[in-house]
This record gives C-alpha cells, structure tokens and sequence, in this order.
C-alpha cells in the first residue's frame, strides 16, 4: 500500500514529564485533513480539550461540542455552545485513554472547521464519539490539548499526522 | 518519504468459514495498528459480537470493554465487562439471518500497540441489513498487559465460524 504521502507523520510529543498541555505550531498546509492519535495517563479525571487557531490558539467562546457516549450502563448524550475550547474530545484518568481526532479541511479558509473525535477509557467515562466546532474561517497552523486540572503523566503521547486527497 | 502506513497482512475466509482470523508475527516496527474487518457470522442472528484475544491470551481477567450502540432505528444502549466473560468482546457484525450477502463493518485502532504499557484500542462498528434488525456502535477495550502485541485473533463471541468472503486486512502506522 504505497500511502507513504497520504499519511504522513508531522510531529511527535512524548511527554518526559508531567504536563497539563501539548501544542503544536506552525503545522504543514500541505495536506487535506489532519489525523491527531494521543494515548496516555494522567494524575486524575479531566476532560481533553482542543484549541486550534492561526498563529496561536483561539481561547475565545468559539467553540462548541456534541458527544454520545457510554460507559457500560447507559449511553448518553450531550452538547455545550460557545465555550473557550473543543470540550471532552476524550477523557484523561489514571486508566490508560486514547483519543483519535480528526480535523477535516483544516486550511479551508470558507469554511468553519469540524473535528471528529474517538476517545476511549475503560477506566472512567467508557467510549464516545466527539463532534466540535470551531468557528472561524482562518485556517488552523495551530493546535493544542489541554487537560484543565490534570496533568497527563510521562509517557503520554501524541502524534499528528497529515492526510492529503491527492 | 518511507511509507508510514503499510498493509502487513490480509486475510479471506474460504469456503465453509473459519473459525478466527489470526495475526501472528506482528513487527513491532510501527507505532500503531489499523485492523479493517467487512465480516458475517454463521451463528442464526442478524448480528454477532466479536471477540479479540492479544498475543493468544484468552485471560479475560486481563481484558475491560465498554460500548455504547444503536440498534433498530430507535434504541441505545451502553455495556461492559470488567475481566469477565464479556470482556474481550469489541463490537459486532452481521450473521446468518441479515439480509444476505451483507456484510457488517468493523474498524480497530491500537495506538502505541509496541511499547510496555497497557495497551487501549478504539473501535467502530456497524451491522446494517435490509431489515430493521440493525446496530451501530462505538467500543474500546484495555488490555492491562505490557508486553508488545505481536498476535490478534478475532473471532466470533459464540465460537460459530465467521462466513465465507470475511475479509480483514490489518496496517502499520509509524509515527517518523
């Protein structure tokens, strides 16, 4: 499968410490999409948040979510407007998570961006899927997670990839 | 630039069925896994959960899922299980009452599948057919062990052979 330039790792982070963020700048306008896999722990329960932005992130009320998800018992769902981040694209505990987000179109400048976000932990919340927003019409060079009041421990990593259509 | 997304393995259920499609020798070359499952159960239903099993361990005290689904147009619902019989469980596909010829949907992420930490994996599914019996659903699944993965096996919750024209096909992804 010659997909070598369809799929393209743009950066890695592997946290050699504690840390409540990881931000990547200056991303490759070269691609179509971008695909952002995290897997990790952290030091207690927090939502995984999302900021993106052009040149540096967007902390304005430009934001908003929807998710379902279950965590064994029930599934649910829920939805938040104009908040200053993509809200629980995943979750962090002190049980192993991991967050697959994808941003479609992310250097379309007509358009608002969507992010899609699969995030699992068996260990506090269960399994969701995450629909955000973000309204601008600025193409995203930057973006960073933020877990709140936790911090995501050593080990904790996160790569973003590049996907073109052609 | 190298491929950074490579097939490893294909594999197609023959005539008569098969009892698990099995990965073995997985490198530990790549950063994450994709595995892409279009199957069918033989077992009389119009879907039928999977089971996963890594590195041949059917240990289900090592294994925790969760999943939240929807089925037959109006209902949800969310299930679990913690190290028990239902916890190497990881969504479903159609069986032998589904419309035929269809074939449900299965798609699995195992991120960071070659280090020594617990290893979690995403995973999407779907059973649709021409009928109302339907479902589609979200699941993950904790392996709370640390060696490297270098073997999956799926197979079907009750043992029944996966059907004839099952195909799964698993990717290496490396993240440099």
């Amino acid at each position: 499968m010659a997909a070598g330039t369809t799929y393209v790792p743009l950066a890695t982070t592997t946290l050699g410490s504690a840390t409540n963020s990881i931000t990547f700048s200056s991303i490759s306008q070269s691609y179509t999409d971008l695909v952002l896999v995290c897997n990790g722990l952290a030091n207690t329960a927090s939502s995984f948040d999302i900021q993106v932005g052009n040149g540096s992130v967007d902390t304005g009320t430009n934001y908003s979510i929807t998710l379902i998800a279950g965590d064994g018992s029930s599934a649910s769902g829920y939805r938040e407007s104009n908040t200053s981040a993509c809200q629980q694209m995943g979750i962090v505990y002190t049980t192993p998570m991991n967050s697959i987000i994808y941003f479609m179109n992310y250097k379309n400048t007509n358009t608002y961006k969507t992010l899609l976000s699969r995030n699992n932990n068996t260990g506090f919340r269960g399994t969701a899927a995450t629909a955000g927003l973000w309204r601008s019409t600025s193409a995203i060079n930057t973006i960073k997670i933020g877990t709140g009041g936790a911090n995501m421990s050593a080990g904790f990593t996160a790569t973003l990839y590049g996907i073109a259509a052609a | 630039m190298a491929n950074t997304f490579e097939l490893l393995a294909s594999s197609t259920v023959g005539s008569g069925g098969a009892a698990s499609i099995d990965f073995a020798s997985i490198p530990s070359t790549y950063t994450d896994l994709l595995i892409k499952v279009s199957g069918r159960s033989s077992t009389s239903s119009d879907w039928e959960d999977l089971k996963i099993a890594f590195n041949n361990s059917t240990t289900d005290s090592q294994y925790y899922w969760k999943a939240v689904y929807g089925y037959s147009g109006t209902n949800t619902g969310s299930n679990q299980g913690n190290g028990n019989s239902n916890a190497r469980l990881q969504g479903n596909v159609t069986a032998a009452t589904a419309t035929a010829n269809a074939f449900g949907t299965w798609e699995m992420y195992v991120p960071n599948y070659a280090t020594s930490n617990q290893k979690t994996v995403s995973t999407d599914f779907a059973s649709e057919n021409n009928s109302s019996s339907t479902l589609l659903g979200l699941a993950t699944n904790l392996w709370n062990q640390t060696s490297a993965i270098n073997r999956i096996t799926i197979a079907t919750s009750s043992g029944t052979n996966l059907a004839q024209y099952t195909t799964a096909y698993i990717y290496g992804v490396k993240n440099a």
